[in-house]
């Protein structure tokens, strides 16, 4: 597959520059691990004091914390650099690049820098979906798998939808990173499960900044409380802001000008 | 002219390009109200879980802990552990030694500015979050009272603390681990997750030992009247403790920092 051979390609130069200083995979490992004894050392405090939270088992808000690594360490490790790249070469007028190369433009813009050693981020959350998994045991069946890998592809694709539209605002307005800045700011809370939050907060969580489908619904589908209906909806949404990104992208990508035409 | 004038200048100048510059400014403003109104929910949920109350904390006492918290936090927030990282590494600390003035002071002036510029946005969201959440807390009048003192002590703690610590940046460019070990005790040990009381007992300990309950979980307990009169004037009495140390550490740091210090391209 094309996008698969692309993104390999990047991925090697990704390593390559960086293989040279191997004290940043150390260290970000480091911050990777104090992170996730974070996430996880909160949920120690929090299930000392009651057996559910809202529904969620331990194992489950786990899960989900291990869901959320995995969902932002593959943000981090592509689509934010990739993102950030692109506001900048419109602003410098380097785009022409891109453009110009026999590719899909969006598709290129979209994995055009790797940052590797988020990868850390990325493996730390399988490693915790795993164990979860295992403490959750006969619990979860074949079909659960399948909704929470159906899940995740849709949540992955509205986070990335999301990204393109909001990055691709740079062909109009010229400082739109600090959009992206409120972006991962607001992911945080996807950390809990957002149907602990208030109705307005959810509703905001769930369509203004799509973090619910990111990381509570593939974690629902593991714990075997996603109903079809709101799958469903997680597709639906996901073709919507897929098709969006790609009329911003085009309408955007048809005004930029360059910096020497 | 004396420190006054410096002062004065200066809170002009940087007041003047914050509002130029505002953007940054709001996002981290953001991050402060998100921070609360999460744990807010979850320590809420956990109290409704449990029959209404957690620890001796219903969902109102819960609204009004994470509430004065989030202000508390407001008036307490130093940036300077990740400025100095970057002054330091790129060398343009130089330009600060220059000057005939300690670059402490225009820390604290650009500190001081960025909260009173973030101020009516702060306010807001708290008006916002009290209407939402009906918090309950009935301070006895003179905990109200020692509350501002306890405030102004906690911020003095803090920026002391992370100005010292942010110097580690003068013997090892790699500071991003220290700071963010420090954040993440910060997060357990000064209440910003969780209130201490809630915390297994030996974290407990160690909030009180360390500065970490100083900064910010103290004026936070004083205000909501969970502290005796005996226990506001032992906390006083730590926070003063607390400065003069970090303050007599800061000197000792900051001494032996500038002598090892070589700019790129210096």
């Amino acid at each position: 597959m094309r996008l698969l051979r692309l993104l390999w390609v990047f991925f090697r130069v990704g390593a390559m520059g960086e293989l040279a200083y191997r004290t940043n995979f150390f260290l970000q490992l480091l911050e990777s691990a104090i992170d996730l004894g974070t996430a996880l050392g909160g949920l120690a405090v929090v299930f000392s004091y009651t057996a559910t939270l809202g529904g969620w088992r331990p194992e489950e808000v786990a899960a989900l914390i291990g869901v959320f690594f995995l969902v932002g360490g593959a943000i981090r490790l592509v689509i934010q650099p990739s993102m950030e790249q692109l506001i900048e070469s419109v602003r410098e007028g380097t785009l022409d690049f891109t453009l110009t190369k026999p590719e899909d433009s969006q598709l290129l813009a979209s994995i055009q820098r790797v940052e590797i050693w988020k990868l850390t981020d990325f493996v730390l959350g399988i490693a915790v979906i795993i164990v979860s998994l295992g403490r959750l045991g006969t619990h979860v069946g074949a079909l659960q798998l399948a909704a929470f890998a159906a899940a995740l592809v849709a949540g992955g694709l509205i986070v990335y939808s999301f990204w393109v539209i909001l990055a691709s605002l740079s062909f109009w307005f010229v400082r739109v990173e600090n959009i992206l800045v409120i972006f991962q700011s607001i992911y945080e809370a996807g950390r809990w499960p957002v149907t602990l939050y208030p109705r307005w907060l959810r509703v905001g969580l769930t369509f203004l900044v799509p973090v619910a489908f990111a990381t509570t619904v593939p974690a629902q589908a593991l714990a075997g409380r996603l109903s079809w209906q709101t799958l469903a909806g997680a597709f639906a949404l996901s073709a919507l802001l897929f098709v969006a990104a790609r009329i911003v992208w085009t309408r955007g990508s048809r005004r930029y000008s360059g910096a020497s035409a | 002219m004396g420190l006054g004038d410096v002062y004065r200048q200066q809170f002009r100048t940087t007041l003047a390009s914050f509002i130029q510059y505002r953007a940054s400014i709001f996002i981290w403003t953001i991050d402060r109200i998100l921070e609360p109104l999460i744990y807010l929910v979850v320590w809420s949920a956990v109290a409704r879980a449990t029959g209404g109350s957690v620890g001796g904390f219903d969902t109102a006492q819960f609204a009004a802990y994470f509430i004065v918290l989030m202000l508390v936090t407001q008036v307490t927030y130093t940036w300077v552990m990740f400025e100095y990282e970057y002054k330091i590494r790129h060398g343009s600390l130089s330009f600060a030694l220059l000057r005939p003035i300690h670059p402490i002071h225009t820390d604290l002036v650009d500190n001081v500015s960025s909260k009173l510029i973030t101020l009516p946005l702060m306010l807001a969201a708290a008006a916002v979050l009290v209407v939402l959440f009906r918090p309950v807390f009935s301070p006895p009048p003179w905990a109200a009272a020692l509350f501002v003192p306890a405030l102004l002590l906690a911020f003095g703690v803090k920026f002391a603390v992370e100005w010292t610590l942010s110097l580690s940046a003068f013997w090892t460019t790699r500071v991003g681990a220290i700071n963010q070990g420090y954040f993440v005790a910060a997060l357990f040990l000064s209440g910003q997750m969780a209130p201490l009381s809630l915390l297994p007992h030996p974290l407990q300990v160690a909030a009180a030992i360390l500065p970490f309950r100083w900064m910010i979980s103290f004026p936070v307990e004083l205000l909501l009247g969970r502290l005796s009169p005996g226990q506001a004037m032992t906390g006083l009495a730590a926070q003063a403790a607390w400065l003069a140390l970090a303050l007599l550490l800061l000197r000792t740091v900051w001494r032996a920092g500038v002598r090892v210090y070589a700019a790129v391209g210096a």
